[in-house]
């Protein structure tokens, strides 16, 4: 069920309106039916992959937390008898039993997601060997379906169990409370990825018609349609038709389609977070933001602290910092310090970690070397900028600039580049595509293309531009506005008839200029597919 | 909880205006079929019509292109509505005769067999020109559910904003001027034209491994049956005499064996065209034989208005007053018609209105 369906819309209504009629203590159970409901849309055989997920995880998940509980009740009626290295013991001896635990967890709900999702990039590149080596075997693909989400809510459930593990929060008692965590329906598709901590508070919660929260769910759900339906959908097929004919469209082409592909996954990607983000608003939940302006970073950093906010966050608290402060890792960075001294020494756990996490978020995004090598970019750059730290210091100690407008302009259109740049790798059919496509931006000047009607060739015509100009105009003045102050809060404070009129020019505009119906192929959130 | 009921009021307010404003919208982007493609109104039309009529016609082109209900009025007195539009579908045609039945008792309905060709929808194009004109009812509902092609969504058939709202780019004067009213293009259903284009190659019809008619077309053909029998209507099936699409013999056979067992009148106009009705294909066709043009529909409505005033005992209406204040100016409008389009032809040598192009065009699929 797309968040732009009218099945979807419909599916909305109903379950709002349901929410807001039944008793309170209810309302966790509606929203769980809910999403079972939204979930089993898609294939009711894809229930059994988010079911069995929840339930290894809430039996593990009990494990640990009454490992805890009995370590307590132990300490704590031994407290007296037990020395302190005792104590030490025992708390060691619990904690490599809940690590069994965690690893059994982890390695079964991992192994569903690799089995499921990277099996036949395994088997492809197996066959790949096999004809390198000359071999005449070839082993058949498996052929899975990727059931909906479960990128998202495998990573939000395993975060959990990590969390549970560390003792960060106790863990949930009701098994179906924890399934309304990792089924949740807004997030189901394409996150945020959320932490259990963060949601539970407002997600078990009973919750009052609040029609101020209410309005500003609606706002939102609005923006997020305004943004897929007018801007992606409509941008979508200049994208296409660029990355789908390498042969035909090189040169200048590339970069127009690497600048339409940043619009395009911006617009898509912001758009249905805004509708789950909306969506979980008018249920009175909050969300964690995923996204913080990322097209106005400075540096790669920077961008990836701003774009897809909650997956940048997993990886560093569950992948990054626990190799980089492991204790094989201390031993590595020890023994390099020896070896190779300071500098290299105290670089090689950062740079171990960096690697892995950049490894895993490529593939976390895709079956396929584009993603790989995409991930391993993003890395390289990050390891570079890092390095250049000192360069740079000394540039701008050197010329006083860094804080004009023109520098930090300059810093911004850089990143933008850079990142669209890297970006690409998710359209082009494989990597040695991408590369003779970046290639040709160098060998092949043909700008004068753009200037003899060629962008109109690209399944766009002028009245296609000039919706889209104006519609990414507005999402850019939003954007930037933003900054300074709420949007939102900044429109709650205007007159009704403003509102009203404000709000109806939005709805009225995604009716007419939405890129939705008949001869328009309603497409799927580009990272529903990841 | 202390309800402000000012603030309601308002919001009401708001929200009525705000759908008042779409629904504006909606009527604007709709496609108005004044200047091509007329088809599009031939259902719609039907609402502003005193529904008095002795014989209601159902079914494709091979009805609103082949017969005059004016011929039917001046000839015979016999008052009559065709219910018909592209590619309608049996299931389009029984729904159409539901509720046309729900407005008025005609003596008779007749329809054009056609359509028992099609076992499923065919085009969601042809949908809309049939659907859209329909007044929102439980027939409508029910045609756009039967109609429906895959991907697509009945709401979009109920807010047609839905599906035009494309169209922003499209907009021209004609939609602002019959935003709200629309100059009527047919007479009673039928859409005129007097240029002519004689029968050349007929092709043949294809081999096909299985002649029978599908089991909805035939679910629809049954329930039109009853619907009638319950109406005590008498109901006709007819083959309407175009020579293509082509009409197979092993169709016809069925047909004849349907209408036997269910004790109804099929008459297969095709097989006497030439020799009884007089048509003469190549003077009374406007395209090659799929449709005839005025003075072959004129031809057929004769012959036709002779069976349906002696075997079915239509009355004549002519001497009543009401009826013939009704029908002057639906005379008169058609001879208007008919002298436009002679005017036409002679200053251009083609007919430049009329949907005559749009049609020329869409030809190979029309029937």
């Amino acid at each position: 069920m797309l968040f732009t369906s009218y099945e979807f819309i419909l599916f909305l209504i109903i379950v709002f309106i349901l929410y807001y009629v039944i008793p309170k203590k209810f309302q966790w159970m509606l929203l769980l039916f809910a999403s079972y409901v939204f979930y089993s849309y898609a294939g009711i055989e894809y229930m059994a992959y988010i079911l069995v997920t929840t339930i290894s995880t809430y039996l593990i998940s009990r494990q640990i937390g009454s490992l805890f509980l009995s370590q307590e009740v132990y300490l704590k009626d031994n407290k007296s008898e037990l020395s302190r290295e005792e104590r030490k013991t025992y708390k060691a001896k619990i904690k490599r039993k809940q690590r069994k635990f965690l690893v059994l967890c982890l390695v079964f709900n991992f192994g569903i997601l690799a089995v499921l999702k990277y099996s036949d990039f395994t088997i492809s590149n197996i066959n790949s060997v096999f004809n390198l080596l000359g071999l005449g075997r070839k082993l058949s693909p498996l052929g899975f379906v990727l059931p909906l989400g479960i990128s998202f809510y495998i990573f939000q459930t395993m975060g959990y169990i990590i969390d549970v593990y560390r003792g960060k929060y106790a863990y949930e008692k009701n098994i179906f409370k924890l399934a309304l965590f990792i089924s949740f329906f807004p997030q189901l598709i394409q996150g945020p990825i959320s932490r259990f901590d963060d949601l539970k508070d407002t997600l078990f919660t009973e919750h009052s018609y609040d029609s101020k929260a209410i309005s500003f769910g609606l706002q939102r759900i609005l923006w997020g349609f305004f943004k897929k339906l007018v801007v992606a959908d409509r941008l979508l097929p200049a994208v296409i038709t660029i990355v789908s004919n390498p042969d035909q469209y090189q040169g200048v082409y590339v970069l127009v389609g690497m600048f339409f592909y940043a619009i395009d996954l911006y617009a898509d990607f912001t758009g249905g977070i805004d509708i789950a983000i909306g969506v979980a608003e008018i249920f009175g939940i909050r969300l964690k933001e995923n996204f913080e302006r990322p097209y106005f970073s400075k540096s790669i950093t920077e961008y990836w602290r701003r774009w897809h906010i909650t997956l940048g966050t997993w990886f560093r608290e569950y992948l990054f910092f626990p190799i980089s402060v492991s204790k094989s890792m201390l031993n590595l960075s020890k023994k390099g310090r020896k070896r190779f001294g300071d500098f290299i020494g105290k670089r090689i756990p950062v740079y171990i970690a960096t690697i892995l996490v950049w490894l895993t978020t490529g593939i976390w995004h895709g079956a396929a070397w584009n993603f790989v090598v995409w991930g391993l970019l993003n890395c390289l750059i990050i390891l570079i900028s890092q390095e250049c730290i000192p360069l740079y210091n000394k540039f701008h100690s050197r010329f006083n600039v860094g804080h004009t407008f023109y520098y930090r302009l300059f810093q911004v259109v850089r990143t933008f580049w850079l990142m669209s740049f890297i970006r690409i790798l998710d359209c082009y059919r494989d990597v040695g595509t991408t590369f003779r496509m970046y290639g040709t931006i160098f060998t092949k000047w043909n700008w004068n293309e753009l200037f003899k009607g060629s962008l109109l060739e690209l399944g766009l015509s002028v009245a296609d531009y000039m919706v889209l100009l104006f519609a990414v105009m507005l999402m850019l003045c939003v954007s930037l506005y933003s900054r300074s102050e709420s949007f939102r809060e900044r429109i709650a404070t205007k007159p009704l008839a403003v509102r009203s009129i404000l709000y109806f020019v939005l709805i009225i505009s995604i009716l007419i200029f939405g890129a939705y119906g008949v001869g328009y192929d309603s497409s799927q959130f580009i990272y529903s597919q990841f | 909880m202390k309800i402000n009921k000012k603030k309601i009021l308002i919001n009401i307010l708001i929200v009525s205006l705000g759908l008042l404003v779409i629904l504006f919208i909606q009527e604007l982007f709709m496609p108005k079929y004044m200047s091509e493609i007329p088809e599009g109104n031939l259902v719609e039309e039907y609402y502003k019509e005193e529904k008095k009529h002795d014989v209601i016609f159902v079914g494709d082109c091979e009805v609103f292109s082949n017969i005059s209900p004016i011929t039917l009025w001046e000839e015979f007195g016999i008052t009559s509505y065709i219910r018909g539009s592209a590619q309608q579908l049996i299931w389009q045609s029984y729904y159409l005769l539901e509720e046309t039945l729900k407005y008025e008792k005609p003596k008779a309905v007749v329809f054009n067999v056609l359509s028992m060709k099609y076992n499923e929808p065919q085009k969601e194009a042809y949908n809309r020109l049939t659907l859209d004109g329909m007044k929102l009812s439980k027939y409508k509902i029910n045609a756009i559910k039967a109609s429906m092609m895959e991907n697509e969504d009945l709401i979009t058939y109920i807010f047609p904003l839905l599906r035009y709202h494309s169209r922003w780019n499209d907009i021209k004067a004609e939609d602002f001027k019959y935003i709200f009213d629309k100059d009527v293009q047919s007479h009673n259903g039928y859409l005129m034209r007097i240029d002519v284009k004689p029968v050349g190659y007929i092709p043949k019809g294809r081999v096909m491994a299985d002649y029978s008619f599908g089991d909805n077309s035939y679910y629809y053909l049954e329930k039109m049956a009853k619907l009638c029998k319950e109406n005590d209507v008498e109901l006709i099936l007819i083959k309407s005499p175009s020579v293509y699409p082509y009409w197979y013999p092993q169709w016809d056979q069925q047909i004849v064996d349907f209408a036997q067992d269910k004790d109804l009148t099929y008459i297969n106009f095709l097989d006497i065209a030439k020799e009884e009705i007089g048509i003469e294909y190549d003077k009374d066709t406007f395209d090659g034989g799929l449709h005839l043009n005025l003075s072959g529909a004129e031809k057929f409505t004769r012959y036709f208005g002779n069976i349906l005033s002696n075997d079915f005992e239509c009355p004549d209406h002519r001497n009543d007053e009401e009826y013939k204040e009704i029908w002057q100016d639906k005379v008169a409008f058609y001879y208007a018609m008919k002298e436009d389009q002679e005017q036409e032809l002679k200053e251009y040598g083609y007919l430049k209105g009329y949907g005559a192009v749009a049609q020329s065009i869409g030809d190979d699929e029309t029937d």
